[in-house]
């Protein structure tokens, strides 16, 4: 490679080079809509994107105050372009942090400075930050996080899994799982204005599985970039924002479990609840928003699949391949949001199931587990666990195919 | 916060505490407070559980004094023992995970400085040693790089005192201490002369013996971070319990310390100086470049 390839070095005085400034921007340009008009009414335009560049689209919209970003495959594309995002005036604030602690540390802090707050990682960055990712649900931080799924365990690999999911979905984040580019455009504007909802005060995780969605291009509908969302207003929240612009209370902003005592034991399990509790409040806003936790086909069919993420463009395709190539017709229920966890659906959709297919790409089978514990006594269905994909693989249809027929001999 | 949000609505005067009415009419917002008028005024920090005796509680009691602006500041802590008086001041005050602070000071600050471009929010972090030195050793080195415009303040006690008494990053060598049960092996890290490697312009190291010299410090400290870049005071702040200092002989052991190995340094950029002198011209003048 030449030297300096790539690289374009800026001179930090006005002058030729410097990025042009934000108020004669297009960024500046941008008009304030509503949630409602962003999400529904304004008109869209068909783009052929990657995940990566959907995601760049909507934080171009989202009105992002802090974006504080950690490179990490397959997540870097999205916070490098979110990077030019801020070179362009789109986002106000933006720099690397030092590694995935110190970035998810630094995020909390731009929240609870009432900012709207934005960073993605992956995989082992993930895990990485996850003592501070469970944490902010207790400190109700509005925040939205994307993940790029990637395997975490050894050996290293950068491929698609998303195991990492398995120990976030029990944190108090909501998390929802992006089935292509065009949810990831949408589930990341939604996640913002879910997010900061003052019933809900959550930070909100919109999961992706790496390279088939992040590098992947896919049809994406956008509304015109010259509108954006309201921003965050840090007055209307559940709990004080820590901008001094309160009357001097002792005000720290964490349950008193700093003393080992009954009240502290009550406080603690009462907060804890009420995380919880919040995660349900969203649904509200989830069902407005989002079309509802689940989307679901042939509701009425004998045998159903119950995927999320890309398992569910394999599933949807592999339904089309049973309804056309064999004559059946199966149902399927993508789970968008993992977190809160559609229980009362699936019951509802799944009362007169007689086989269940959970599909994944993961080894651990967490969504599994969640939908077998939330139809236990509910339905008389046999729940079959998988098939499932990780490290890499990927999920042919036959082989979800060949769950649905087991009798029939499927070759993949 | 605005001195609107101070004020009791007349409507409730009546029925707020003494201690809320006290810090809205002899509190220290607003008005910069001295040593030399302690016990004349409200302070932000008046009661807190930490052990009898304890030296950081000193420490963090003037350290509010010093604080020029304390309506506009935020201060962070972590787990440790600090954080036990740091959650009883009336000065907002964030707790997130171990080592985290300067991390999330980071993002405070700028968030802050975005949302208010004309009310300088000044952020304060106040942690151990173990909490700066070892497990947030990175957060605090990577905030000193980059610049940010805060203040740390570190908690020397040479110990995780809170967990009940292991060798830390900043115990001398060769102390006994639980985990280290045949002596400290390795030195005391040098965080000053990190922070000089990071050219975090201004840098102190001091204890608890000269209580207007804390006050002072601080302020300066915070006045720096607020237009210059990083400022970082390492304080040795004992902890009687860990090292079996009896109460009465706390100030003398930091007297001690202080003539053998823990002496006050000052180093101030040139830059920093000037900054306080067009502030305050006269008083900047007392301060002395020295190596740090
Ligand atoms: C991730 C994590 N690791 C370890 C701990 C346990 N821990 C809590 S306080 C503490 C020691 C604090 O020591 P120091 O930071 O020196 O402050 P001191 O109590 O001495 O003031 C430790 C190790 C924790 N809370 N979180
Ligand atoms: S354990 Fe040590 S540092 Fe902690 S409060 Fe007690 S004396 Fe102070």
């Amino acid at each position: 490679m030449s030297e300096g390839a790539g690289v374009e070095v800026k001179s930090t005085s006005a002058g030729a080079g410097v990025v042009k400034d934000s108020e004669t921007s297009e960024a500046a340009g941008q008009k304030v809509v509503t949630p409602e008009y962003m999400f529904f009414e304004a008109p869209r335009e068909r783009a052929f994107i990657t995940g990566s560049e959907a995601a760049k689209e909507a934080i171009r919209r989202a009105n992002v105050d802090v974006a504080i970003s950690y490179p990490i495959t397959p997540q870097s594309e999205t916070m490098q372009q979110v990077g030019a995002l801020w070179a362009e005036g789109y986002v106000k604030e933006y720099y690397r942090g030092e590694e995935e602690i110190g970035v998810m540390s630094a995020i909390a802090g731009s929240s609870r400075a009432g900012a709207r707050s934005l960073t993605a990682t992956a995989g082992p960055g993930l895990m990485r930050g996850m003592e501070v990712v469970a944490s902010w649900p207790g400190g109700r931080m509005p925040i939205v996080l994307l993940i790029m799924c990637r395997v975490i365990n050894a050996p290293l690999s950068i491929q698609p899994d998303n195991a990492e999911l398995a120990y976030l979905i029990n944190t108090g984040n909501i998390v929802f799982h992006a089935e292509n580019q065009q949810d990831f455009f949408d589930y990341t504007l939604k996640a913002f204005i879910i997010s900061e909802r003052p019933e809900v005060t959550l930070p909100v995780a919109v999961a992706v599985d790496g390279f088939f969605v992040t590098h992947a291009r896919g049809y994406v509908m956008m509304p015109s970039k010259d509108i954006k969302l309201p921003p965050r207003d840090p007055y209307h929240e559940a709990v004080p924002v820590m901008d001094n612009e309160n009357p001097p209370a002792r005000l720290s902003r964490d349950a008193p479990i700093q003393k080992s005592n009954f009240i502290s034991y009550h406080v603690h399990a009462s907060w804890q609840q009420e995380v919880w509790a919040a995660v349900e409040r969203s649904r509200k806003y989830i069902d407005m928003y989002m079309g509802g936790l689940v989307e679901i086909v042939n509701p009425d069919a004998d045998t159903i699949v119950i995927a999320s993420g890309s398992a569910v463009s394999q599933s949807r395709e592999a339904v089309r391949q049973a309804e056309e190539d064999l004559g059946e017709r199966i149902g399927l229920i993508k789970v968008r949001s993992l977190r809160p966890f559609p229980t009362k659906e699936l019951r509802e959709a799944c009362k007169n199931a007689k086989r269940i297919i959970v599909p994944e790409f993961n080894c651990v089978g967490w969504l599994y587990r969640d939908v077998a514990a939330a139809l236990y006594g509910h339905s008389k269905a046999e729940i079959i666990p998988g098939p499932r994909v990780f490290g890499g693989i990927s999920l042919p249809t036959e082989m979800i195919l060949q769950y649905i027929f087991p009798d029939k001999k499927f070759i993949f | 916060m605005s001195m609107d949000n101070l004020k009791i609505s007349p409507a409730l005067e009546k029925y707020m505490t003494k201690e809320y009415r006290d810090l809205v009419e002899r509190g220290p917002y607003g008005k910069q407070k001295k040593v030399s008028e302690m016990g004349t005024f409200k302070e932000i920090i008046e009661e807190h559980p930490m052990c009898a005796g304890c030296a950081m509680t000193l420490f963090i009691r003037l350290t509010m004094i010093g604080l020029p602006n304390p309506e506009h500041t935020i201060l962070v802590g972590t787990a440790g023992c600090g954080r036990l008086a740091l959650s009883q001041t009336s000065i907002p005050f964030i707790y997130g995970n171990y080592g985290d602070t300067n991390a999330v000071a980071s993002g405070l600050k700028r968030g802050l400085e975005m949302r208010f471009p004309e009310q300088p929010k000044d952020v304060v972090v106040m942690a151990g040693d173990g909490g700066l030195a070892d497990i947030g050793f990175s957060t605090v080195l990577h905030s000193w790089f980059r610049k940010e415009k805060f203040t740390t303040i570190m908690l020397d006690n040479e110990v995780y005192g809170n967990t009940g008494g292991q060798e830390s990053g900043m115990t001398q060598r060769g102390a006994i201490l639980k985990m280290a049960p045949k002596g400290k092996k390795y030195e005391k890290m040098d965080m000053l002369g990190l922070a000089k490697t990071a050219n975090v312009p201004y840098i102190v190291r001091m204890t608890v013996t000269n209580p207007t010299r804390v006050a002072s410090v601080v302020r300066k400290a915070v006045l720096i971070a607020r237009e210059i870049g990083p400022t970082f005071i390492q304080a040795y702040t004992s902890c009687n319990i860990e090292y079996a200092i009896p109460t009465p002989k706390v100030i003398d052991d930091a007297k001690s310390l202080e003539a053998e190995r823990y002496g006050f340094q000052e180093f101030i950029s040139d830059e920093a100086k000037a900054f306080l002198e067009s502030i305050e011209p006269k008083k900047a003048k007392a301060t002395k470049s020295t190596e740090a």
